[in-house]
C-alpha cells in the first residue's frame, strides 16, 4: 500500500501532498522535514529507494522535482518507481510536456489526476488512456458549466441594458 | 492548458504562489502562509460570497494546508460546498475534504448524508466524486450508511464506477472485515468484469483476502494463472501497455496472488510453473518496468512450491541484476538473493564479490539491504563476522530506527550462533556500549542469566573462567563516559554477584568502582538500585567468608544519600543495607548465599510456619480467616455463583461497608508455567498498555509480556520473573559447541562451473581483503584458492593475471552501460497519441534545462512506439472474458454456503479434499524444506579445512 506521495523541489519545497494513512498535520510536517533531509541529498548514481522508519520511500527526480512515494516493506520498489513514471506521463499528456510551473499553479488538477489513478493507497487505474478520458470528461462538463453561467451572465447582461 | 491564468483563478492567489515560489527561507514561506491565512480568515466569512470566489478560497485553503499549515477554520465551507449542486463546486469540496479530514473527523458526519445522496445520482462523475470521498472520509461507524449503494454500483453501467466501488469495498474490507464478510463472493464475481481495469483493481482486494485466509481461494488459481497467462499474450487493449509491456502492473499483482496460492502448496504450483516460466523467459530485462516484473516472478518462484527450472532462472536473473551498473538492479538483485537461498542456500556462493561490492558501496540503501541479505544467511561459522561487520555499521549510523533494528539483530544473531559464550559476552557489551538503551531490556536479562548460569553443562571451571573474563571487560568498560541505562544494569549485577568471586579484586576496589557508576549515573534509578543491590551482596559476601569490612566513605555517603531519596525502592534498598551489614556472618550467609542467583526459592504460598500461631490465636477466641473471594458482596463473577452457600459462613460479620473492588487474582490457577492456555486471559482487562501487538510477539516474548501481566502470581514474582524467555534462548545458545567447529563436515561438494569461471575472471582485481571476507562469510571462495594451493599469496597470483582480466572486464562495461540508459525516459519525447490537450507551452520549460541531467535516447524507440500505437488492433475482449466467466461462475458459486445447488456441493467436496490436507501440509512443508536448508548450510561449508577462514576468525 502507498501510504503518501510527495512531490518536492529540489529547494525542499513542498508542491503536492496526498496521504493515504492518517497521519496529523504535525507528523506530515515532520515527515516532508526528514524525508527531503534524506532525499534531497542523495547522490544521483544511487538508489532511487530509501528504508525510512520500517518503510521504504521510492523517489524519483524529474528535473528539479522529486516524486516520492511511501510504500511497504514488501512492496515491488520498481513498480512503484514505474508507477510514479505512469502518473508523470499521465500529467504530461494532459498539461503537453508537464513542468514544475504547471504543478505550482493547477496543484488541484494535479490532485484529480492522482485520484484517478490511485484509490485508498492502492493502483486502480493502469490504462493512461482511461485516466485521460476520466479527466477530459470531468474537464469537459466543468467547461459546459462555465459556458452556462456565462451565456446566464450574458443574458442578465443583455436584459439589463 | 497553460501554464499560467486561463482557469480562473484571481490575480490574488497566482501572486501568493508566485510569491511563495520566490520565498527564499522556510521562514519567509511561513510569513506569507500566516499572512494568508489571516486573509483567508477575514474573507471566508464574509456574507454573499459568490460561489466562484468561494471555490477559489478552497483551493487556497488546500494549498495553505498542502504547506504544512492549520487550515481547520475553513474545513467547514469545505464541507458546505460538497452540498452545492453545481458537479464543479462539488467537486471542489470533495477534493478539499478529502484531503482535510481524517477519518476520525466531527465533521465526517455531515457529509455522510451528501455522499448517499451522490451515490445514486445519475450523473457518473458525481458518483465517482463521491466513491473517492467514500475511499477516503468513511469510517467503521458510518460503513453501514452507505455500503448498500456500493455494492448497488457493483453493477453500474460505467466501468470507472465499478472500479472506484471495489476500491471503496476494499477500503471497508481494510477498515472493519466483519462488514464485508458476506460480500467476498463479489469480489469474485468482479474478477470476470470485462473491463480490465475493473478486473485490475478487483485484485487488490482479492490479495488482501488470500494473504489471510489461502485455502478458500484454492480454487481460483486457475483463473489466475489463465489471466496471467492472457495477458502476456497481450490479449489485453493495447491501452493497458506500458513501455511496450502489457499491462504490467496487472501481471505484477497477479503474481504476488500466485505466489500466496502456491506457498507450499505442490498441485497449485504445478499450474504455474508453465506460465511463470514462460513469462521469466520473454520479459523484457532493458526496461525498468520489465526488471520490476522479473522480480516479482523471483519472488513468486521462491515463494511456492520448488522448481529446479524455474530457480535455476531466477538464479540467471539475479546474477544479472547484481552484476548491473545500476544500483536499484543491484538493491533488486540482493532483495531477490535473499529470497532465494532460504530455498537453496548455494546461490549465495556465486555472487558473494557482488554482495561484498554492495556490503562497501557507498549507497547506505544498498549496504542496510546487504545486511539484511547476511543476516539472512548467517550460520555459526560465519556470525563472528558478520556480527562485527553490523556492529561496526552500527557504531556509524545515527538512525534511530535503523540502529534500533540492526541492534536487534545483532544480539538475535549472536543468541543464535554463538561459537562461544565468551565471543557472546564481548559482543552483547559492544552491542550495548554503542545501542544499549535501543535494545530491549529482556536481552540485558539474558546476558546476565547467561553469566550467571554458565552453560548448560556441569563445568565449573569454565563457568568461574568466563565470569571473571565478564567481571574483568566490565571493570574495564565501566569506567567510559555515558554508558546506557540497561549495560549499566547488567554491569552491576555481574559485579556486585561476582565481583569478588574469583578473589581477583578486592572487596573496596569494586565498591569504590560501583560506587562510581552510582554516583555518575545519579538520575538513573534503576542503575541506582542495582548499584546498591550489588553492594549489598559483596558486603554480605565479605561477612559471610569472615573478612572484615572496609566501608569507603564514599559508599557511606551513598547509603545516606539514598536512605533519605525520594525514591521507595532506594530507600528500602539502603536501609536493607545498613541492616545487613550489622548482622552476623551466618544470617548474612542465610540472607545472601554466594552465587545462587540461579537457585529457585520456594516459596511455600500456605505458610505453614505459621500454623502453630494460627492454632494458638483461635484458641484464643479469634475469628477464623475468610479467604477473599469467599466474602459476601465481593464483586467478582466467581464469588457470585458461589453465594449462597457462603452466606452461612460469613454472616457473622458485616462486610459490605468495606467491600472494595476486588483483584481478580484468586480465581485464576497459579502460573505454573509460560503454557500458551493462559494468553487470551489477561487481555480484555489489560490491552492497551501492556500488550501492544500480540500476534506480531514472538514466542518468548510474548511469554515474557505474559508473565508482566501477571506479576499476581506469587511463585513467578520471587522466582526469576525477567528470565522468563530462558528455554527458548537458552536453548539457542547452549547447543553451539556441538555444532561448532568440531562437527564433521563432509567434504566440499563441487561446484557449478559458472561460479568458477565468474570468479576466476574477477579474481585478479580484487583485492586480498575483500576476497577475506568473501572467504568467511560465504566459504565458498577458500575453496577454490584451496585448489591453487596458496592460502595467502592471492596478491601475486592475481598480478600474473591481471592483463587478460582487464580486458574481459573493460569489454563488458560498454553493454551494461547499454543496459543502464533506456530506463530513463524523458516525459517531454512520449508519444502524444491523443491530442486531448492542444496548447503547448512554448518556451521557458524548465524541464529543458535540466534535461542534460537524465541520460535518454528514446528518440529512436518513441518512433516505434507510436508506430505501434498507431496500429492498435481491436482487442479480443470476447474471448479473454468469455473463458473467464465459466471459470469465475463455478468459482463464486463455492463461497456462498447458502445456495445449495448440485455444483456447490461438488465444489465443497472438492475444496475439503484437495483443499484442506494441502493446507495442512502447507507450513510443515515449508518447515521442511528450511530445516533442509539449515543443514545444508551447515553442511556445505568447510569450516575447518579452510585456513583462511580460521585467520579472519581468530587472527
Amino acid at each position: 500500500m502507498i501510504h503518501f506521495v510527495l512531490l518536492i523541489s529540489r529547494q525542499g519545497k513542498v508542491r503536492l501532498t496526498k496521504w493515504y494513512s492518517p497521519y496529523s498535520q504535525k507528523e506530515r510536517t515532520k515527515v516532508i522535514r526528514e524525508l527531503s533531509g534524506l532525499i534531497l541529498t542523495r547522490g544521483p548514481k544511487l538508489c532511487n529507494f530509501v528504508e525510512w522508519r520500517g518503510l521504504k520511500v521510492v523517489y524519483r527526480r524529474y528535473a528539479s522535482l522529486y516524486f516520492c512515494m511511501c510504500i511497504d516493506q514488501d512492496d515491488n520498489e520498481l513498480e512503484v518507481l514505474e508507477i510514479i513514471h505512469l502518473f508523470v506521463e499521465i500529467l504530461d499528456r494532459y498539461f503537453g510536456s508537464v513542468c514544475e510551473l504547471d504543478l505550482i499553479f493547477n496543484f488541484h488538477k494535479a490532485y484529480y489526476i492522482l485520484d484517478e489513478l490511485l484509490l485508498a493507497g492502492e493502483l486502480q487505474e493502469t490504462s493512461k488512456k482511461t485516466v485521460g478520458r476520466l479527466i477530459a470528461g470531468q474537464d469537459a462538463l466543468v467547461e459546459t458549466a462555465k459556458e452556462e453561467a456565462n451565456s446566464i451572465s450574458n443574458m442578465i447582461a443583455q436584459a439589463t441594458k | 492548458m497553460g501554464s499560467q491564468g486561463g482557469f480562473g483563478q484571481s490575480k490574488e492567489f497566482l501572486d501568493l504562489v508566485k510569491s511563495i515560489g520566490e520565498a527564499r527561507s522556510k521562514s519567509e514561506e511561513d510569513r506569507i502562509i500566516l499572512r494568508e491565512i489571516e486573509t483567508l480568515k477575514r474573507r471566508i466569512v464574509e456574507p454573499d460570497i459568490p460561489k466562484r470566489k468561494m471555490k477559489e478560497y478552497i483551493i487556497r485553503l488546500v494549498y495553505v494546508e498542502m504547506l504544512g499549515h492549520d487550515a481547520s477554520f475553513g474545513y467547514i465551507h469545505a464541507v458546505k460546498m460538497t452540498h452545492d449542486d453545481n458537479l464543479l463546486l462539488k467537486r471542489t469540496g470533495y477534493l478539499a475534504v478529502t484531503l482535510f479530514l481524517n477519518e476520525d473527523h466531527d465533521l465526517i458526519i455531515l457529509i455522510v448524508n451528501t455522499i448517499q445522496k451522490d451515490l445514486k445520482s445519475d450523473n457518473y462523475l458525481v458518483v465517482c466524486a463521491a466513491l473517492n470521498a467514500v475511499c477516503r472520509l468513511i469510517n467503521e461507524e458510518t460503513i453501514p450508511a452507505v455500503l448498500p449503494q456500493v455494492v448497488e454500483l457493483l453493477g453500474h453501467q460505467k466501468e470507472a464506477v465499478r472500479k472506484k466501488a471495489i476500491m471503496a469495498l476494499h477500503r471497508f474490507y481494510q477498515k472493519s472485515p466483519s462488514s464485508v464478510s458476506h460480500l467476498i463472493s463479489n469480489f469474485r464475481k468482479k474478477l470476470c468484469d470485462n473491463d480490465p481495469g475493473v478486473m485490475g483493481a478487483t485484485l487488490c482486494p482479492l490479495f488482501d483476502l488470500i494473504t489471510i485466509d489461502v485455502k478458500s481461494f484454492k480454487d481460483l488459481v486457475v483463473s489466475f494463472v489463465s489471466i496471467l497467462k492472457q495477458v502476456t499474450e497481450r490479449r489485453l487493449p493495447k491501452s493497458y501497455d506500458y513501455h511496450q509491456m502489457p499491462a504490467p502492473f496487472i501481471q505484477i499483482k497477479l503474481l504476488k496472488i500466485l505466489a500466496l496460492l502456491g506457498n507450499g502448496d505442490k498441485h497449485a504450483s504445478g499450474q504455474m510453473y508453465t506460465v511463470i516460466g514462460d513469462l521469466m523467459r520473454k520479459c523484457d530485462a532493458s526496461t525498468n518496468i520489465g526488471n520490476a516484473v522479473l522480480y516479482e516472478c523471483i519472488c513468486c518462484v521462491s515463494s511456492i512450491y520448488p522448481n529446479t527450472k524455474l530457480l535455476e532462472a531466477a538464479a540467471e536473473i539475479i546474477s544479472k541484476f547484481l552484476k548491473s551498473d545500476n544500483h536499484n538492479l543491484k538493491y533488486m538483485g540482493i532483495d531477490a538473493l535473499g529470497r532465494l537461498i532460504k530455498i537453496n542456500p548455494d546461490v549465495a556462493e556465486q555472487h558473494q564479490l557482488a554482495v561484498i561490492d554492495c556490503l562497501e558501496d557507498p549507497d547506505d540503501t544498498l549496504k542496510r539491504k546487504t545486511f539484511e541479505l547476511l543476516h539472512k544467511m548467517t550460520k555459526s561459522s560465519n556470525v563472528e563476522v558478520i556480527v562485527n561487520r553490523m556492529i561496526d555499521y552500527m557504531i556509524s549510523v545515527n538512525d534511530f530506527h535503523y540502529k534500533t533494528e540492526i541492534a536487534s539483530r545483532c544480539v538475535e544473531l549472536a543468541e543464535q550462533y554463538a561459537p562461544s559464550n565468551h565471543w557472546f559476552i564481548l559482543t552483547m557489551n559492544k552491542v550495548f556500549e554503542h545501542a544499549g538503551d535501543l535494545v530491549d531490556i529482556k536481552v540485558a536479562h539474558n546476558l546476565m542469566r547467561l553469566i550467571a548460569e554458565g552453560f548448560g553443562e556441569d563445568d565449573d571451571a569454565a563457568d568461574s573462567q568466563l565470569r571473571s573474563s565478564a567481571v574483568e571487560s566490565y571493570l574495564r568498560i565501566v569506567t567510559e563516559p555515558k554508558l546506557p541505562s540497561a549495560f549499566l544494569q547488567v554491569i552491576c549485577w555481574v559485579l556486585g554477584e561476582y565481583g569478588t568471586a574469583d578473589g581477583n579484586y578486592s572487596a573496596s576496589y569494586i565498591t569504590g568502582k560501583i560506587c562510581d557508576v552510582a554516583e555518575a549515573y545519579s538520575s538513573d534509578e534503576t542503575v541506582k538500585a542495582y548499584a546498591i543491590t550489588a553492594l549489598m551482596k559483596i558486603y554480605a559476601f565479605e561477612i559471610a567468608a569472615g573478612r572484615k569490612l572496609d566501608i569507603l566513605t564514599e559508599f557511606q555517603s551513598l547509603i545516606e544519600e539514598l536512605a533519605a531519596s525520594h525514591s521507595t525502592d532506594l530507600q528500602q534498598r539502603a536501609y536493607e543495607l545498613q541492616a545487613v551489614v550489622c548482622l552476623d556472618a551466618h544470617a548474612v550467609e542465610c540472607i545472601m548465599p554466594s552465587d545462587a542467583s540461579c537457585e529457585d526459592i520456594e516459596i511455600d504460598i500456605t505458610l505453614p510456619f505459621l500454623n502453630s500461631y494460627v492454632q494458638q490465636s483461635l484458641q484464643n477466641g479469634a475469628q477464623p480467616y475468610i479467604p477473599e473471594d469467599a466474602r459476601t458482596g465481593a464483586l467478582s463473577v466467581s464469588s457470585f455463583s458461589n453465594q449462597e452457600h457462603r452466606e452461612t459462613s460469613s454472616h457473622g460479620l458485616k462486610f459490605e461497608a468495606y467491600e472494595m473492588p476486588k483483584p481478580p487474582v484468586p480465581s485464576r490457577p497459579p502460573p505454573v508455567s509460560i503454557s500458551t492456555d493462559l494468553v487470551p486471559v489477561p487481555e480484555p482487562s489489560y490491552s492497551r498498555e501492556t500488550h501492544v501487538s500480540p500476534p506480531v510477539l514472538s514466542a518468548s516474548s510474548s511469554g515474557s509480556s505474559e508473565l508482566k501481566l501477571r506479576l499476581d502470581g506469587v511463585q513467578k514474582k520471587w522466582g526469576r520473573p525477567t528470565y522468563s524467555s530462558s528455554p527458548t534462548s537458552s536453548s539457542g545458545v547452549s547447543p553451539s559447541p556441538a555444532n561448532g567447529a568440531s562437527k564433521v563436515e563432509p567434504a566440499a561438494p563441487s561446484t557449478s562451473r559458472p561460479r568458477e569461471t565468474y570468479k576466476d575472471s574477477k579474481k585478479a582485481e580484487v583485492d586480498p581483503e575483500k576476497q577475506k571476507l568473501a572467504a568467511s562469510l560465504f566459504g565458498g571462495a577458500s575453496k577454490s584458492e584451496k585448489r591453487a594451493s596458496s592460502t595467502s599469496h592471492k596478491a601475486s597470483k592475481g598480478s600474473s593475471h591481471s592483463t587478460g582480466t582487464s580486458s574481459v572486464s573493460k569489454s563488458s562495461v560498454p553493454s551494461t552501460s547499454e543496459v543502464k540508459s533506456p530506463p530513463q525516459p524523458l516525459p517531454d519525447l512520449l508519444d502524444l497519441g491523443e491530442p486531448t490537450v492542444s496548447t503547448i507551452v512554448p518556451s521557458a520549460d524548465p524541464f529543458m534545462q535540466l534535461e542534460g541531467l537524465l541520460d535518454h535516447d528514446e528518440s529512436g524507440s518513441t518512433g516505434s512506439n507510436a508506430a505501434l500505437d498507431s496500429t492498435a488492433k481491436v482487442p479480443d475482449i470476447v474471448s479473454l472474458y468469455s473463458e473467464l466467466q465459466v471459470s469465475g461462475h463455478d468459482s463464486s458459486s463455492t463461497i456462498s454456503p447458502l445456495s445449495s445447488n448440485g455444483s456447490n456441493n461438488k465444489n465443497l467436496k472438492r475444496t475439503v479434499s484437495g483443499g484442506s490436507p494441502q493446507g495442512m501440509k502447507g507450513p510443515n512443508l515449508k518447515e521442511a524444506l528450511e530445516k533442509d536448508a539449515l543443514v545444508r548450510q551447515m553442511g556445505v561449508n568447510p569450516t575447518t579445512q579452510n585456513p583462511n577462514l580460521f585467520k579472519d576468525l581468530f587472527g
